[in-house]
C-alpha cells in the first residue's frame, strides 16, 4: 500500500470516527445547557438538569427496575445457555446441528415479533403485563448469545481436566460445577454482561409487556412525548456512563481473572 | 460416535438433560408465543371463537397503506444496508490495513463507544443533530449554504441517516474480524506473484471476507425490518414502516389479529433473510 493511499484510509477513518461520535457529543454537550431546549447555541455549563434527573422518581425506579430486570434476565439466559452449551460440546448427541439452530433461531427474529408474541400468548393465558413477563422475553432474545459464545469457548484441552477429575471419583455434578465452571468462567462473565447490557438497553419487548412499572428506556420513551428537553440529554448522558462504567468492570474483571 | 464404547452409549441421555433445560423454555416461551401469535392472526377481532380465516392476510395484502407500510419497510431497509456497506467495508479495511495494529483495537472501540447510549436516546439525540434548528442547519445557515432549513428530520432521509450511523457500528465490526484473519503473506504472495492491487482485492480479500458482509447484512437487515424506534421519532408521521403499522393496530386501533398477521408477514422476511445469507454464515464458522 502505497503512504498516500495510507494517508487516504487513515482521513476516512478519522471522518466516519467523527460521523459516528456525533449524537454522542450533543447528547452530553446540551445536558449541559442552561436553557430549557437541547439545541443551538450553547449556554452553559449549567448542572441544572442533572439535579433534576437525581431527584426525578420515575427515572430512579427505572433505573432501578431496569437493573433487577437486566440482572435476573441475563441470570436465566446464561445459565440455560451454558448448560446446552456444556450439553451440545460434551456430549455425542444426534442432532447436534438441529440444537445449535434451534438455539439461534431466536437471534433472526425481531425483537418487535418476540414481544408481540409473548403478549399474545400470556393474554391468552390470563397473565397480566409485568416485570417477569419483561425478564422472560430478555432471556429469550439474549439466550442465542450467552449459548453461542459459551459454546465457542469449550476447549477440548477442558474434556482432560474433566476426566481427571472424574477420574479421581468426582461426580458428573461435582466435575461440572468444581471443573468446567471455574474453567469456563471468562465466558460465563463475558456472557452475562453482553445478555446484561442488550436487556438493558432493549425498549420495545419492554414496551410491550410493561404497564405501570417500566425500564429505563420505556421511561425515558415516555418523556420523549413533551418533546426536546436537555433533562432527556441529561438522563441520557447518566445512563451512557452508568453502561461504560458495568462494561468496564466486566473487562478489568476479566482480564484479572485471566491473569490469575 | 462409537457404536462399541458403552460410555457414548450412556451419555447420550446425559446430553439432552443438560440440553433440555433451555430448548423447553425456548418451546415455551419463543415457539409457543409465535403460535398464539400465529393462531390469532387467522380469526377476526372479536372473533376468537369462529372458524378460522385469512381474512386478515386478505385486508393486509389489500389495503394501500398497510401495503405501502411494507414496501418502505423494505425500501428504507435495502437502502440503509446498501450505503452503510460499502462505507462500513471502506472503515474496516482502512483499519486493518492502514492503521498501526497496537491503534486498531483503540479505533475499533471508538467505532462502537455509541453502543453504550441507549438507542431510544441515541436516537432522540439525532433530533438535536438533524432537526430544523438542529446542528447541522445551524452550521449550514449560518455559512450561508442555504435560506431555509433542510428536511433531515421527519423524512426519510433522516431515517436512513440514523440507519447508516447504527449499522456503520456494527458492519464495521462484523467485517473487521473477518478482515483481521486474512494472512498477511496471503496479500503479499498475491502481489509478489504480480497480481495488481485490484486483483489482490477481488480475487483475495474480498471472498474471503465474505462471511463478515454476511454477518453484518444479515444483522443489520433483521434490525432495518423490524425497528420501531428510528422510524417513530425520525421519520415523524410521514415514513409509515410496518413495524409502526404493526404498533399502530396493536395500539390505538386495537386489532390485535390484524397486528399479528403484519408480525407474521414481517417474520416470514427475516426468515427468508437467515436463509438467503446462511450459506457465508456457515462458512464463516468453519
Amino acid at each position: 500500500m502505497t503512504q498516500v493511499m495510507r494517508r487516504v484510509a487513515q482521513g476516512y477513518v478519522a471522518i466516519v470516527v467523527g460521523f459516528i461520535f456525533l449524537p454522542v457529543a450533543v447528547l452530553v454537550l446540551f445536558s449541559f445547557q442552561a436553557g430549557r431546549l437541547p439545541l443551538p447555541p450553547f449556554n452553559g455549563p449549567s448542572l441544572h438538569w442533572y439535579g433534576a434527573v437525581l431527584s426525578d422518581r420515575g427515572m430512579m425506579t427505572a433505573l432501578a427496575t431496569s437493573l433487577v430486570v437486566g440482572a435476573m434476565a441475563s441470570a436465566v439466559a446464561t445459565v440455560l445457555g451454558f448448560l446446552a452449551a456444556y450439553g451440545v460440546a460434551r456430549h455425542s448427541i444426534a442432532w447436534r446441528g438441529g440444537i445449535e439452530f434451534a438455539m439461534l433461531v431466536p437471534a433472526s427474529v425481531s425483537y418487535l415479533i418476540v414481544g408481540l408474541g409473548l403478549s399474545v400468548f400470556l393474554n391468552g393465558l390470563g397473565i397480566r403485563p409485568s416485570l417477569a413477563a419483561v425478564t422472560i422475553g430478555h432471556a429469550v432474545v439474549t439466550l442465542p448469545i450467552t449459548f453461542s459464545l459459551i459454546l465457542s469457548q469449550m476447549e477440548p484441552a477442558h474434556v482432560q481436566a474433566e476426566n481427571a477429575a472424574r477420574d479421581l471419583s468426582a461426580s458428573d455434578l461435582e466435575a461440572l460445577l468444581l471443573v468446567t465452571v471455574p474453567l469456563m468462567m471468562p465466558a460465563i462473565l463475558a456472557a452475562f454482561g453482553i445478555a446484561f447490557s442488550l436487556s438493558w438497553d432493549e425498549f420495545i419487548i419492554a414496551f410491550l409487556l410493561t404497564r405501570f412499572e417500566v425500564t429505563l428506556p420505556v421511561e425515558i420513551w415516555t418523556s420523549l412525548r413533551s418533546g426536546l428537553s436537555p433533562f432527556i440529554n441529561a438522563a441520557g448522558t447518566l445512563i451512557f456512563l452508568i453502561s461504560l462504567v458495568i462494561f468496564l468492570a466486566f473487562v478489568f474483571g476479566l482480564r484479572r481473572r485471566a491473569r490469575s | 460416535m462409537g457404536a462399541a464404547r458403552p460410555r457414548a452409549i450412556v451419555q447420550v441421555p446425559q446430553g439432552w438433560g443438560y440440553v433440555a433445560p433451555a430448548l423447553g423454555f425456548l418451546a415455551l416461551f419463543f415457539v409457543a408465543p409465535l403460535i398464539a401469535m400465529v393462531w390469532r392472526s387467522l380469526h377476526l377481532k372479536g372473533a376468537e371463537n369462529a372458524g378460522l380465516t385469512f381474512d386478515n392476510y386478505e385486508r393486509f395484502f389489500t389495503d394501500a397503506s398497510l401495503w405501502g407500510a411494507l414496501s418502505n419497510s423494505l425500501e428504507l431497509t435495502v437502502v440503509s444496508v446498501a450505503i452503510a456497506l460499502p462505507l462500513s467495508y471502506a472503515m474496516a479495511a482502512s483499519i486493518v490495513f492502514a492503521v498501526p495494529r497496537r491503534l486498531q483495537v483503540i479505533i475499533l472501540l471508538l467505532t462502537i463507544l455509541p453502543f453504550w447510549t441507549s438507542y431510544v436516546v441515541r436516537t432522540y439525540a439525532w433530533l438535536i443533530v438533524l432537526g430544523d434548528r438542529g446542528l447541522v442547519n445551524t452550521v449550514l445557515i449560518a455559512l450561508g449554504l442555504t435560506d431555509e432549513p433542510l428536511a433531515l428530520v421527519n423524512s426519510r432521509t433522516g431515517v436512513v441517516i440514523v440507519f447508516v450511523h447504527y449499522f456503520l457500528m456494527i458492519m464495521t465490526l462484523a467485517i473487521y474480524v473477518s478482515l483481521s484473519r486474512i494472512p498477511a503473506n496471503l496479500i503479499k504472495a498475491a502481489a509478489d506473484l504480480g497480481a495488481p492491487v485490484w486483483r489482490v482485492f477481488l480475487e483475495v480479500v474480498l471472498p474471503l471476507s465474505a462471511p463478515g458482509v454476511a454477518t453484518g447484512v444479515f444483522l443489520t437487515v433483521v434490525l432495518a425490518v423490524g425497528d420501531y424506534v428510528t422510524p417513530q421519532i425520525i421519520g415523524g408521521g410521514r415514513e409509515f414502516t410496518l413495524p409502526q403499522a404493526i404498533m399502530l393496530y396493536l395500539g390505538r386501533l386495537a386489532d390485535t389479529p390484524l397486528a399479528a398477521a403484519m408480525s407474521f408477514v414481517l417474520t416470514l422476511i427475516a426468515l427468508g433473510a437467515v436463509l438467503a445469507f446462511s450459506p457465508w454464515l456457515k462458512a464463516g464458522r468453519s
